[in-house]
Order: structure tokens, then C-alpha cells, then sequence
């Protein structure tokens, strides 16, 4: 016969069963949030696949060395249709779309963008049987880009 | 308008090759004001494609996000010898074109 405070903690961790969301990545602002849907809809994006290299602490945010890179075979049934890239305080969430084929063979894509803040990056890529796959990563700004004056 | 182009001159058919591309323009934001307080109106690239053989194998959408100067890498398979051409388009008109050789045995 199980005591009371036996069958109290047993009662509290039923209702502490995790639920799974399938939204983007969390505090994330609503423009960055309205650009992300603009792209997916009402798709579930899921954690994973995707890896986003990116310097952690950058001291000059006008151009800033990004690789995506995308765990995908690269053949005609599978592979990654398209990447994006969304960041959260530029003046602007976009970065870019970047559209691939399976003729690409490998799933990868290198520019160099603008930050104007100490912030998230997030990319997120649309593989061909239309699932959709993110990553984030933050990045620390010394120096912001794009909103200062000109000399 | 100048570009540089990175693409291997030989491959072997079915090598996995890496392009790179650098075109400069200035990627003017559309966000920044002059000390007297104007916009500085926004003239930006919109858009990059490359083609090999005539078929596309590379798109990109671009945002005033991108750095100056825009540079774009990525990869295809070499399949045949040809010639792959970029293209670079953007505000105000703005269209470039490059293109480079490549021998596939």
C-alpha cells in the first residue's frame, strides 16, 4: 500500500511528461517569427540536419563569414531543395534563399552577411520531401552594420 | 562590373566541385541616413543564378543582409565539359554576367 506522499510525487510526475511543440526556436521576435511562416507556412520545422558555422564573437558585424551546411544523401528521391537564412534585430529578417538541386551533390552554401546587433541567426532548409529542418546560433556584435551614418 | 570566379579548369566526371563567386557592388541597405538626416536610398543585388550548360544549378535570393561586395559558394557535380555563366541582378536595373570553362574527363 503506497503512502500518501509516495502517491503525491508519483501523481506530480505524470504532470511533468514533457510536450513536444514543433515551432520555430524559442523567444523568437514576430517579424523573425512572420518571415519564418512566409517561408514554411504551417509546416512543423523540426530541430536537426541542418548546421549553421558561424563566428560566435564578431567584432565587425558589415561582413561576416556564414556556412550551411545540410546532413542530405544529394540524390534524385532525396535531397535539400532550399535553404534560408532569417536573423532577428536587423532592420530586416531576411538574409537569403538559396535553391539547390540534386545535381548540387553536396548540400552546402557560403556568402557573408551583415548584423546590426548582438543576435540570433537562424537557417532553416526545405528538403525534397517538403519537411522542414532549422538550426540557430548566437552571435555577439561589437561593431553593428547597416544603420550607421555615412561620413 | 568586375567578378571573380573560382572554378576548377578539370574535373573527373561525377566529382562533387566547389564554385565560388565574388562580384563587387556596394549592397547599399536602404537603412542608413547621411549626417543631415536623408535615407540613403536602398540599391541592393535581388538576385544570383548560375547555369551550367544552360541549366540552372544555383539560385539565390539576396536581402540587404548580405555584405558588400556579395560572395556566393557552392557546389555541383561535373558532369560534362562546358561553360557555366552567373548572372547578377539587382535594384535600378542592375544585370552582370561572368562565365568560366570547365573540362570534365
Amino acid at each position: 500500500m503506497p503512502t500518501r506522499r509516495q502517491f503525491l510525487s508519483l501523481a506530480g510526475g505524470v504532470t511533468v511528461i514533457p510536450v513536444l511543440t514543433l515551432r520555430p526556436l524559442d523567444a523568437t521576435p514576430a517579424m523573425l517569427n512572420t518571415a519564418i511562416r512566409n517561408v514554411v507556412g504551417e509546416a512543423p520545422i523540426r530541430t536537426g540536419k541542418v548546421k549553421l558555422d558561424i563566428p560566435p564573437l564578431v567584432e565587425n558585424g558589415n561582413t561576416v563569414p556564414m556556412t550551411v551546411s545540410v546532413a542530405s544523401p544529394m540524390t534524385l528521391d532525396d535531397y535539400v531543395k532550399s535553404i534560408h537564412v532569417f536573423n532577428e534585430k536587423n532592420p530586416q529578417p531576411n538574409i537569403g534563399n538559396f535553391y539547390l538541386t540534386p545535381s548540387s551533390g553536396r548540400a552546402q552554401i557560403s556568402t557573408r552577411i551583415r548584423l546590426a546587433d548582438t543576435q540570433k541567426v537562424v537557417a532553416i532548409a526545405r528538403l525534397s520531401d517538403d519537411s522542414f529542418w532549422q538550426v540557430s546560433a548566437d552571435i555577439v556584435v561589437t561593431l553593428a552594420a547597416c544603420t550607421e551614418e555615412l561620413n | 562590373m568586375a567578378a571573380l570566379i573560382n572554378v576548377p579548369a578539370k574535373a573527373k566526371r561525377g566529382d562533387i566541385i566547389e564554385i565560388r563567386t565574388l562580384t563587387s557592388h556596394i549592397m547599399e541597405t536602404g537603412f542608413r541616413h547621411t549626417v543631415e538626416g536623408a535615407l540613403v536610398p536602398r540599391d541592393i543585388i535581388t538576385s544570383f543564378t548560375c547555369r551550367y550548360n544552360g541549366t540552372e544549378i544555383f539560385r539565390a535570393d539576396l536581402f540587404p543582409a548580405i555584405a558588400a561586395n556579395p560572395y556566393l559558394s557552392f557546389f555541383t557535380i561535373a558532369k560534362e565539359s562546358g561553360k557555366f555563366e552567373f548572372e547578377w541582378t539587382g535594384d535600378n536595373g542592375y544585370s552582370t554576367t561572368a562565365s568560366a570553362s570547365i573540362t570534365v574527363e
